[in-house]
C-alpha cells in the first residue's frame, strides 16, 4: 500500500499544475456561468443566451466555422491526395507540410495583416486590380473587415490543417487495394466509389469536424482583423470581458464561453467516434 | 499492366504538380504581399529600410519599444514554457506507463483536454487564476508561461506518446533497475536518450506554439509577441507586417528541421 502511494506520488506535480491551470479555469467558467455578481445561483446568465445579438453570434459563428470546413475539406484533401502521390521522403512533401503545419496552427495575427497586405485598401493586389484592369473589388464595400474577410481568412488557415490532419488517412491506403480491385475488373472511377471512397469517408468527416472546431475557438484572426462590432462568439466574450459600461456581464460572458464549450466538446465527441471507425482500417 | 502502372504515375505526377503549383501561389501571395508591403519605400520604390532596421536591434529598441518588450518577454516565455512542458511532462508520462499504468487514461485526458477548450474559453477562467498569480509572484508578462504550457500539452503529449510507443520502457527499465540503477539514473540515462527525437519534436512545437500566441496574453492585458504587433499594427504598419512575417518565417524553419528529425528516426528504427 506504502508502495502504491509512492507511486502516486510522482503524478502529484503534473496533476496540481493542470488542476490550477485547466481545470479550476473550466470550473471557473462552468460554475460562474450559474451565477451573478454576487456569487448567487442564476439562470440569467444562460437564458441571457437567447437575447438576439447573442444568437446571432453563435449563428454567425457556426455558418463561419462550417462554410470554411466545408471548403477546406475539399481544397485540403485534393492538396493531401496530391502529396501522397508522392515519396514520404521527398522535399515537396516536407515542405508543404511543414509550411501547412505552420499556417495551420500558429498564424493567428499574421494571417489578418498578410490579407491586409493583399486584398487591403492599399494591398498588393487591390492596386493591382485597381491601376492594371481598373476592377475595384471593393466597389461594393470594404468587406475583408468583416464576416466575408474571414470567410476567406479562415478558409485560409483550414486547408492546411485539413492536410495536417487528413495525411495519416491518405497514408494508410494500400496500392495492393488499388491492384486488388484492378484484377477484378473495376476502373478507376469503381476503385474510388466502392473502395478508397467508403474507407475514406469517416476520416474525411472527422477531418472536417476538428476543422469546425478549430474555426469555432479561433480569435486571434478576428481580433486583428474585424474593426467595428463583434460578429462572432470569441469577440462577444472579449467585449464581455473588457466592457466596463455594463456591469454583470462578464458572467454572460462566462455562459458564452460556456456555450462554446459545450458546441466544442460535442463536435469533439463525434470526431472521436470515427476516428475509431477509421483506424479499424486506415492505421 | 506494367503499362497501366507507369502510366498512372505520368498522371498522378501531373497531378501532383498541378495542386501543388496553383495551391503554392494562392498561398504564397498573401505572404509575398506582406513582403512587398514592407519593402515599399517612398515614391514607390523598392526600400529595404524596415528589415535594415529589424536586425539593428539597439536602433530598433529605441524607435519601438512596445516590439522590443513584446520580443523580450517571447523570447522568455519561449524558454521558460519549453523546460515546463518537457519537465512536467517527460517524467509524468514515461512514470505512468512504467508504474501507473491505470492512470493513463486519466493523464491523456487531461492532456488533450486543452483542444476542447478554445484559449478564449480559458481565458475567461484563468483571469481568477492569474489573479492569485499576480498576488504571489507579480504580474510580469513572462508569468504567462504557466498557461502556454498547458496550451503546449496536446501537441508536446502527443509527440512524447508517440516517441514513447515505439521503444519498449518497461524493458529497458526493468533492464537498468536489475543493473542497480535508481529511478533518476533510468530517466536521464535510459529513457531520454531512446527518445530524444520525440522531445525535440515537442519542444519545437511549443516554440512555434509560443511564437504565435496572441489570445491570452492579450485578453490579460500582457504583452508578448504578438500583442506587440496587433498593437503596432494601427499605428506602424510596416515594422509589424515585417516582424510578423519574420516570426512567420521562424516557425516554418523550426517545423522544417522537425521533419528531418522524424525521417532520421524511421531510418534507425528500420536498420534496427
Amino acid at each position: 500500500m506504502s508502495r502504491r502511494l509512492r507511486d502516486l506520488l510522482g503524478v502529484v506535480p503534473f496533476l496540481v499544475f493542470v488542476g490550477i491551470f485547466l481545470v479550476v479555469p473550466t470550473l471557473v467558467v462552468a460554475i460562474g456561468a450559474f451565477l451573478d455578481e454576487d456569487n448567487r445561483a442564476t439562470l440569467d446568465n444562460v437564458t441571457a443566451l437567447a437575447d438576439g445579438y447573442i444568437v446571432q453570434a453563435f449563428v454567425r459563428s457556426i455558418v463561419l466555422s462550417a462554410v470554411t470546413a466545408i471548403l477546406g475539406a475539399v481544397i485540403g484533401a485534393l492538396l493531401g491526395y496530391a502529396l501522397v502521390t508522392a515519396k514520404p521522403d521527398s522535399t515537396v512533401r516536407r515542405v508543404v507540410t511543414s509550411a501547412c503545419g505552420v499556417l495551420a496552427q500558429f498564424g493567428g495575427v499574421t494571417l489578418a495583416f498578410a490579407f491586409m497586405a493583399t486584398i487591403g485598401l492599399s494591398g498588393f493586389v487591390t492596386l493591382f486590380l485597381r491601376d492594371s484592369l481598373g476592377i475595384d473589388i471593393f466597389s461594393g464595400g470594404v468587406w475583408l473587415y468583416d464576416l466575408p474577410g474571414l470567410v476567406l481568412v479562415y478558409t485560409y488557415f483550414q486547408i492546411p490543417l485539413m492536410v495536417i490532419v487528413f495525411l495519416p488517412a491518405l497514408d494508410g491506403i494500400r496500392p495492393q487495394w488499388r491492384e486488388a480491385t484492378e484484377s477484378l475488373g473495376g476502373s478507376t472511377w469503381y476503385y474510388w466509389r466502392r473502395v478508397a471512397g467508403p474507407l475514406l469517408a469517416p476520416a474525411f468527416i472527422g477531418s472536417t469536424l476538428l476543422l469546425f472546431a478549430n474555426a469555432f475557438s479561433a480569435y486571434a484572426t478576428a481580433a486583428a482583423l474585424v474593426s467595428q462590432g463583434s460578429p462572432i462568439v470569441p469577440l462577444q466574450i472579449r467585449s464581455a470581458l473588457t466592457s466596463e459600461v455594463l456591469l454583470g456581464r462578464e458572467n454572460v460572458g462566462k455562459a458564452m464561453a460556456l456555450g462554446m464549450v459545450v458546441v466544442v466538446a460535442v463536435v469533439m465527441a463525434l470526431y472521436a467516434v470515427l476516428q475509431r471507425r477509421t483506424s479499424r482500417w486506415l492505421d | 499492366m506494367a503499362g497501366l502502372v507507369r502510366r498512372r504515375a505520368r498522371r498522378q505526377r501531373v497531378l501532383r504538380w498541378v495542386v501543388v503549383g496553383v495551391l503554392s501561389i494562392v498561398f504564397l501571395l498573401p505572404l509575398f504581399a506582406l513582403l512587398e508591403f514592407t519593402t515599399r519605400g517612398p515614391g514607390g520604390k523598392l526600400s529595404w529600410d524596415t528589415w535594415r532596421l529589424l536586425v539593428d536591434w539597439r536602433q530598433l529598441s529605441e524607435t519601438y519599444p512596445v516590439l522590443w518588450t513584446g520580443m523580450k518577454a517571447s523570447f522568455w516565455l519561449v524558454l521558460l514554457s519549453v523546460a515546463l512542458t518537457l519537465v512536467l511532462l517527460v517524467p509524468t508520462v514515461v512514470w505512468v506507463r512504467l508504474r501507473l499504468p491505470g492512470l493513463r487514461r486519466l493523464v491523456e485526458f487531461l492532456c488533450l483536454l486543452p483542444l476542447t477548450i478554445p484559449a478564449i474559453v480559458l481565458v475567461v477562467g484563468l483571469a481568477p487564476v492569474y489573479a492569485w498569480v499576480v498576488y504571489f509572484v507579480g504580474g510580469s508578462s513572462v508569468t504567462l508561461f504557466l498557461a502556454y504550457t498547458i496550451l503546449a500539452l496536446p501537441f508536446a503529449y502527443r509527440a512524447i506518446d508517440t516517441g514513447l510507443s515505439a521503444i519498449d520502457v518497461r524493458t529497458l527499465a526493468e533492464a537498468a533497475r536489475s543493473l542497480g540503477a535508481g529511478w533518476l539514473t533510468v530517466m536521464w540515462r535510459v529513457v531520454l536518450p531512446n527518445i530524444r527525437s520525440a522531445v525535440l519534436s515537442a519542444a519545437f512545437l511549443t516554440v512555434a506554439l509560443v511564437l504565435g500566441e496572441f489570445t491570452i496574453a492579450s485578453l490579460l492585458s500582457r504583452d508578448n509577441l504578438q500583442v506587440a504587433i496587433n498593437q503596432l499594427g494601427k499605428s506602424s504598419a510596416t515594422i509589424s507586417f515585417a516582424v510578423s512575417l519574420a516570426a512567420l518565417v521562424l516557425a516554418f524553419v523550426l517545423l522544417y528541421l522537425l521533419s528531418f528529425v522524424g525521417r532520421r528516426r524511421r531510418r534507425e528504427r528500420s536498420v534496427s
